[in-house]
């Protein structure tokens, strides 16, 4: 069957044989920033947004993202031109193995295109389906406060943030 | 000498920080092998049991399989998994498959197909006839005369009595007349539980061919040299047959101080020739990889009125599951890591690491240190408590100091007698001080806090890790000079997330007066960089460190001298800044300038240094952690409320990353401390091997957690660097106990403290009280 979505502002189709998970159709076609991490959509290492909304792309049938807009963290900002929860990820030091951090950046985006200037509970209810093992999360909250800050004050190092999800 | 640090001790970003954030690091996985086979491992359902026959007459009818390996197909080469140096402490009682399952998830045979699907199917297809023995579940009885013997197998090597299912024993004793001068004696025993290590990356390994016909093994490990000499060993190849590379790896915690899978993988590859991939689900992750070994902790103090700690006296035994990897160093880590934080006249040591048909311990970040730490501060707190006296002056007058030394250094190393040492640097009471003015601990320690069934109380822990193993631990840096001034740093440590590539090219950057970002760091592959143990042992930033400083030391020595002969001054008292090599005398040249001119003008050389380094002395970094715990009464929920860790790592190389070393711990203890727990059934069958029933700690679960980092300067290490990764996951286990203790009045020897175990402890209090 032929599939057909919008991955990272980009019209793509692929063909699929049935029940092939999103995470598996990602990673077979180069798609890595997804991870693997307990194929039961516990962790949210796998995590994409469909439509703006973060979900586990491990439990997460590649059919049902049919005429749906797809982003994976390629789509969230390059190394050239980082979003500023990228930039601040990093500057917070809130990276330690990466592992959770595409999916926790995921997580984060959803939250500040719904909500600006979250407040500690509102991260806090975020990012719960991410799990990290490295960073016992303190430098992660730090890091969506300062991005949450900078893209309203619109000046991320005087560029323009990157654009994502359903914002595309 | 002290020196004004331009790159060190700054929080820099973490130079493979924005791939990662990203998407663009690459991982073990992150590559497509053209015809690549995925592989899967039969495991074993029963705990203990012989292998009659096993039949893959079906399996091999599945399309797509193409091969199966048994017992039957591989050499039998006792070993061990343990990621060590050689020769390895750990006994020799592993193969890499056997005709014998010693624990549910144990390997029975090997599957390679051409997709997932069909090797998982052939796995299912496999058929094998057990003949099932009696399980040993029980730690504490695996000793028994009648217990059955775990391995009864004649050829392993160097297991400390197979009859008796010891794995590993080891003791000490310093001093004499125990427990004759004190005037109170302390008696009590700890239990710890099985944990895992939980990274979110579980194992994976690839294997397939260069050109030259040799194996390449692209594997998520913290030890790629000690990978590549176990899988020449396990499979009778030679070492220069077998490349290990080591990507990024997502986190590690001692989890991959293990040889586990790559022998296997590297078997199937040899098998097939083709290229194979094993993916570890989270439930193998959990069962079948390596745990934190569950410890029964013995513990008896003596103590004179005046405060004066006379006697400790430490009996473990360790549950080193069905294989003995890491079994006497872990246990030794209990002892050497613990006792000589406290000043004792008599001090004993005995440790039996014991076999049982349950999951395998191995090395866990801490390393045995973390369940010694649980027994020991709880019981410090309770020597205080006897004495009427603040546990925080109790510690201060009882810790070891500045130039004092311990007879456990000494007494105990890992897996043998230890190196002496005294203490050269040590920050603790200032530790001490900020973390108890942090939590608030005058306003808050010993009074009575909360509301109705809510109770509040405060705790305390102090600890000590070490720094890399002493006289053992090597690391070896290379660095080479390009044409603009740059540098590419190629070294055997092995970072797995911690940040050590960062660390290490800060050090590097820091002696060649340049940015850390002017270095371009490659690490771990065994073809390619110089050895390194690997990234255990709290070693890398102290002793890897040492090697890229002393390296960088050599390139900025020929950097000097061909600056000199460029400009005809004498290089004596030249120094290097900012990208330039500047004279006593005030001329300048740019490091671009003198790598062009040593490249292609004038007696042409690569400016280069290499070097190793090996430590006689494992300097200890102190910490005192704090926090504040609710208690509620109603139904034994207990809740941190928030944490405090202040930690003495010397000089932090990189204060950002030294605080999420610290924070990841403290959240990793405060889990275990609380919640994580593989439990079994009777059969030793564990029952939670999913994160949806094995929980660690989310973002709602986190306290928030504080991080003070107090500086020393250890004249041994790089830029007056210890260790800090380790250290914190060893406090919140007896800081909870003891800040419990303080809300509601009862001690916790028995982890984790779940809602249960309080519940029983306060209904049991309550009875006892009616009864009375």
């Amino acid at each position: 069957m032929k599939l057909e979505m919008k991955l990272n502002g980009k019209d793509v189709s692929f063909e699929i044989a049935g029940p092939e998970l999103l995470l598996d159709l990602l990673r077979d076609n180069g798609y890595f920033g997804a991870k693997r991490g307990c194929d039961n959509g516990d962790c949210g290492s796998c995590a994409v947004q469909v439509d703006g909304k973060s979900i586990c792309s491990c439990i997460y049938f590649a059919g049902q993202a049919h005429g749906r807009e797809v982003t994976t963290i390629e789509g969230l900002g390059t190394m050239e031109h980082p979003h500023a929860l990228q930039e601040t990820f990093v500057e917070c030091g809130a990276v330690q193995c990466g592992s959770c951090i595409p999916g926790m950046l995921l997580s984060a985006k959803e939250l500040l295109d719904e909500c600006p200037s979250p407040k500690d509970a509102d991260i806090r209810e975020a990012l719960d389906g991410n799990l990290c093992r490295c960073t016992g999360y303190t430098k992660q909250f730090e890091a969506v406060k300062v991005a949450a800050k900078r893209i309203i004050e619109g000046k991320s190092k005087g560029r323009k943030p990157a654009r994502g999800g359903k914002s595309r | 000498m002290k020196q004004p640090l331009v790159t060190v001790n700054k929080s820099v970003r973490k130079i493979d920080g924005l791939s990662m954030a990203t998407g663009r690091a690459q991982y073990v996985d992150d590559v497509h092998v053209r015809g690549m086979l995925w592989a899967k491992l039969l495991a074993s359902p029963h705990a203990h049991a012989k292998i009659l026959d096993i039949d893959i007459s079906q399996a091999q009818k599945i399309p797509g399989v193409v091969c199966i390996l048994t017992h039957k197909d591989l050499p039998r080469v006792p070993h061990t998994t343990a990621g060590q140096g050689y020769p390895e402490p750990s006994p020799y009682d592993s193969y890499v498959l056997d005709k014998k399952v010693r624990f549910v998830g144990d390997r029975v045979a090997a599957v390679a197909a051409e997709t997932r699907d069909a090797a998982e199917r052939a796995v299912r297809a496999i058929k094998v006839t057990y003949e099932i023995l009696t399980p040993v579940l029980d730690a504490e009885h695996a000793m028994d005369d009648d217990a059955p013997k775990i391995h009864d197998e004649e050829d392993s090597l160097r297991i400390a009595d197979p009859e008796k299912n010891l794995a590993a024993e080891v003791g000490f004793s310093v001093g004499k007349n125990f427990f004759e001068d004190s005037d109170y004696i302390f008696d009590r025993t700890f239990v710890t539980q099985y944990a895992q290590h939980c990274p979110i990356e579980p194992h994976i390994t690839m294997a397939w061919f260069d050109e030259q016909d040799r194996i390449v093994i692209r594997t998520s490990t913290q030890v790629p040299f000690h990978a590549r000499r176990i899988v020449a060993q396990a499979l009778r190849v030679p070492v220069k047959r077998v490349r290990v590379i080591k990507p990024r790896v997502g986190g590690g915690f001692g989890a991959k101080q293990e040889v586990l899978n790559e022998q296997i993988v590297a078997a199937l590859a040899l098998a097939t020739h083709r290229p194979v991939k094993l993916e570890y689900t989270r439930a193998e992750e959990t069962i079948s990889a390596r745990t934190r070994h569950p410890m029964i902790i013995h513990l008896r103090s003596g103590l004179k009125k005046d405060g004066t700690i006379t006697d400790f006296d430490l009996d473990v035994i360790s549950n080193t599951g069905a294989y003995g990897t890491h079994a006497l160093t872990v246990g030794c880590n209990t002892g050497s890591k613990v006792l000589p934080l406290y000043r004792a006249k008599n001090v004993k040591f005995n440790m039996r690491a014991v076999y049982t048909n349950m999951p395998v311990g191995g090395a866990y970040r801490g390393y045995g240190a973390t369940q010694g730490a649980f027994a020991m501060e709880c019981l410090i707190d309770e020597m205080a408590e006897r004495l009427a006296m603040d546990p925080l002056e109790f510690r201060k007058r009882n810790h070891i100091r500045l130039g004092e030394s311990s007879p456990v250094f000494k007494a105990l190393g890992e897996g043998r007698e230890g190196v002496a040492q005294s203490i050269e640097s040590c920050g603790l009471d200032q530790c001490i001080d900020l973390g108890a003015r942090e939590i608030g601990w005058r306003e808050k320690h010993g009074k009575p806090k909360g509301k109705g069934p809510i109770k509040r109380g405060v705790g305390v822990a102090c600890l000590m890790q070490g720094s890399s193993i002493p006289g053992i631990d090597m690391g070896a840096a290379t660095i080479k000079m390009n044409e603009d001034g740059s540098f590419n740093l190629l070294m055997g440590a092995t970072d797995l997330g911690t940040g050590s590539d960062t660390v290490l090219a800060q050090i590097a950057a820091e002696v060649l007066g340049i940015r850390e970002s002017d270095i371009v760091v490659y690490s771990s592959d065994t073809d390619m960089t110089p050895f390194d143990v690997g990234a255990y042992a709290s070693s890398t930033t102290f002793l890897s460190g040492m090697a890229v400083k002393k390296a960088a030391e050599q390139a900025r020595d020929q950097i000097l001298h061909v600056a000199g002969k460029m400009l005809e001054t004498d290089p004596a008292d030249a120094i290097l800044q900012d990208g330039m090599v500047v004279m006593a005398n005030g001329r300048r040249l740019s490091l671009k300038e003198v790598a062009l001119h040593s490249l292609y003008i004038l007696d042409q050389f690569q400016i280069m240094g290499s070097s190793s380094h090996i430590t006689h002395t494992s300097p200890p970094p102190f910490a005192a952690h704090f926090c504040e715990v609710e208690v509620d009464e109603e139904t034994g929920q207990v809740t941190v409320l928030s944490y405090v860790a202040a930690v003495d790592c010397g000089t932090a190389i990189n204060p950002r990353l030294a605080e999420g070393q610290t924070e990841g711990a403290v959240l990793n203890g405060i889990s275990y401390a609380l919640v994580e727990e593989i439990c079994f059934d009777p059969k030793g069958r564990p029952r939670n091997a999913t994160w949806q029933y094995y929980k660690i700690f989310n973002t709602q679960d986190a306290p928030p957690i504080k991080t003070i980092l107090v500086p020393t300067w250890e004249p041994t290490g790089p830029y007056g660097a210890k260790s800090v990764s380790e250290i914190s996951i060893n406090g919140p286990m007896p800081c909870i106990a003891n800040a419990i203790y303080d809300a509601i009045g009862i001690r916790l020897r028995e982890a984790p403290f779940t809602a249960e175990k309080v519940l029983k402890a306060l209904k049991l209090r309550a009875r006892g009280r009616r009864m009375e």
